[in-house]
């Protein structure tokens, strides 16, 4: 979670003028010129070694999203209404109507977005913590496995994983004479869930690795053993340390949720597209997917800004 | 063959350990009988610190044995738990539980690992925060105390476990200068109690009033010990007088 300098080579901004230009060709003055850019570019580069970047540099962090972004997005749907409104045919009912007629639908759509990505968050987490704590354990194997199912599962896409979910899993679960069906969203909740487990181990990883060793050395001299120190000492600090970025996961899961509407399921992304295609009217193609972002905005933006605050206060202590 | 009180508390005897390529103990021995106060002292990356950490098998050794009431530290079918049940140990860095209040912390092991019963283990747990004076401090935070009363707070602690030994690792080393004399006061408390005691510490007036004996370490070998009155005065050793006009 804390993240030193290293030696690893450091992603440099993208230059225009290469460090080693090929003079030859160029009459002495435009060399020059060019070697003068780059020269004046050299002295404002940063230092090999950057500061290390704070603690709550996880590598989902976003730019913090402020009020000013609301305002932007909420005067981008007035204009969009209005310019839809301005191309539309006389005689059709005004766009704002229409967003307002199809809302209940939108709305029912959207709670099964929230809903998977609530059920996604909570296989994920659970499924993520016995999988963190497989990293850290003192059995080689078992390490082995747990690593090689992060690494699998973090770095594949999450669309990926939702069509293999799709794919393989059966459409029922029979068990002896009981048929639980398995419908579409629930399959890809696990697909996603998945991902999220991955996240969540690594984020058990780093934190259980951020506590410092005298922690454990403390609770040893004390004669714990090592579940209870796991238990009592370091995993309470760890949830402190892991929340701003598990809850910054689960934003990034919910605005994933639409990922779902490829795989056909009827969450709030595929009603938008059920609606344009009912309605058949070009103009309000722009005013209804800004009103949908606006939702998942609303949703997510109270979200981000209390992570930010709680990472504000866990830093300071 | 039983351990009895005119034996050595903690007998180690020609203990070796390298990390890696660093030899950092290199044959070391000494004695502590019961109720003794011993003080190490040595110049930095002497093994001080290292040997403390052995005793309580913290740190495997490679060669030699450590014995804590007759029992060999370094045995593969040793009950390490029952062993640091006997052996308390203070850190240079407190090492407090930060997510726990200063009663809890000294609670927590008497409870989860001695599996006392709770009220008894709390009436101690006041008992022992009266003793380090921090009374009116029970319920605060280690984060709201000042690095003076967290390593009273730490000292309590590893009291609470009712060891027959304290291991003190530099204990007033990161403290703020006016707050190294509340704990060495509780030190010294402790020791004229007949507590036995092996004691890290850089802090030579302190050793000399407090020993019993003073070891002098230096690059994993005892140097030279003795009662502090000679040790101070009449040392030997070259090295052990270089080391000490370096410092007093």
């Amino acid at each position: 979670m804390i993240t030193n300098a290293t030696d690893l080579p450091v992603l440099k901004p993208f230059r225009l003028f290469s460090p080693l230009p090929a003079c030859g060709e160029r009459s002495p003055r435009v060399a020059r010129r060019v070697r003068g850019i780059f020269h004046w570019r050299r002295a404002t580069e940063s230092p090999p070694h950057p500061d290390p970047l704070p603690a709550s540099g996880e590598r989902e962090s976003a730019p913090p999203l402020t009020t000013t972004h609301a305002w932007l997005l909420i005067a981008a749907l007035v204009l969009a209404v209005g310019i839809g409104q301005a191309a539309a045919a006389p005689a059709a009912p005004s766009v704002l109507a229409t967003l307002i007629k199809w809302t209940p639908l939108l709305a029912q759509g959207f709670a099964l977005n929230i809903a998977m990505s609530f059920l996604a968050m909570g296989i994920g987490t659970a499924l993520g913590f016995a999988l963190g704590l497989a990293l850290i354990s003192l059995h080689r194997p078992v390490r082995g496995v747990a690593w090689f199912l992060t690494e699998f599962f973090r770095n594949a896409p999450w669309l990926v994983l939702l069509f293999y979910c799709m794919l393989l899993l059966p459409f029922e679960l029979r068990i002896g004479d009981t048929i639980i069906p398995l419908p579409g969203w629930m399959k890809s909740t696990l697909g996603l869930s998945l991902a999220v487990m991955a996240n969540v181990a690594e984020l058990v990883r780093g934190a259980v690795n951020s506590i410092p060793f005298g922690q454990w050395e403390a609770s040893e001299a004390l004669a714990f053993t090592r579940m209870q120190t796991l238990r009592m000492v370091i995993l309470p600090q760890c949830i402190k340390r892991m929340t701003p970025p598990w809850m910054n996961l689960y934003a990034i899961l919910t605005v994933g949720t639409p990922l779902t509407s490829v795989v056909g399921v009827s969450e709030a992304m595929t009603l938008t597209g059920d609606i344009l295609a009912a309605e058949n009217r070009s103009e309000l193609l722009v005013p209804m997917y800004l009103y949908l972002l606006l939702w998942f905005f609303l949703y997510c933006y109270p979200i981000a800004r209390f992570t930010v605050s709680l990472e504000r206060r866990f830093q300071v202590r | 063959m039983a351990w009895t009180p005119d034996q050595p508390l903690i007998r180690i005897s020609d203990v070796h350990l390298s990390f890696g390529p660093v030899q950092v103990l290199n044959g070391i021995s000494l004695d502590v009988m019961k109720g003794d106060v011993i003080c190490i002292i040595g110049p930095s990356g002497a093994g001080k610190s290292t040997l403390l950490r052995c005793v309580n098998a913290l740190v495997p050794i490679d060669r030699g044995s450590i014995l804590v009431e007759g029992q060999e530290v370094h045995d593969a079918k040793l009950d390490k738990l029952a062993l640091r049940r006997k052996v308390g140990m203070v850190f240079q860095q407190y090492n407090l539980f930060p997510h726990r209040t200063a009663l809890d912390n000294i609670m927590m092991a008497p409870i989860h690992v001695l599996k006392r019963p709770r009220g008894e283990v709390e009436q101690e747990a006041r008992a022992l925060m009266r003793k380090v004076r921090l009374e009116d401090k029970e319920a605060s935070y280690p984060g709201e105390l000042s690095g003076g009363q967290q390593q009273r707070v730490a000292i309590a602690r590893s009291l609470a476990m009712q060891p027959d030994v304290m291991l003190f690792d530099e204990v007033t080393a990161a403290l703020d200068p006016e707050t190294v004399k509340e704990v060495l006061v509780t030190i010294r408390e402790l020791a004229e109690e007949g507590m036995t005691c092996m004691i890290v510490t850089h802090e030579m007036g302190f050793a000399r009033e407090i020993a019993d004996e003073i070891y002098f370490t230096d690059r994993g070998i005892v140097v030279e010990h003795g009662p502090p009155a000679e040790f101070f005065t009449s040392s030997r050793d070259p090295r052990t007088r270089q080391f000490l006009s370096q410092i007093l």
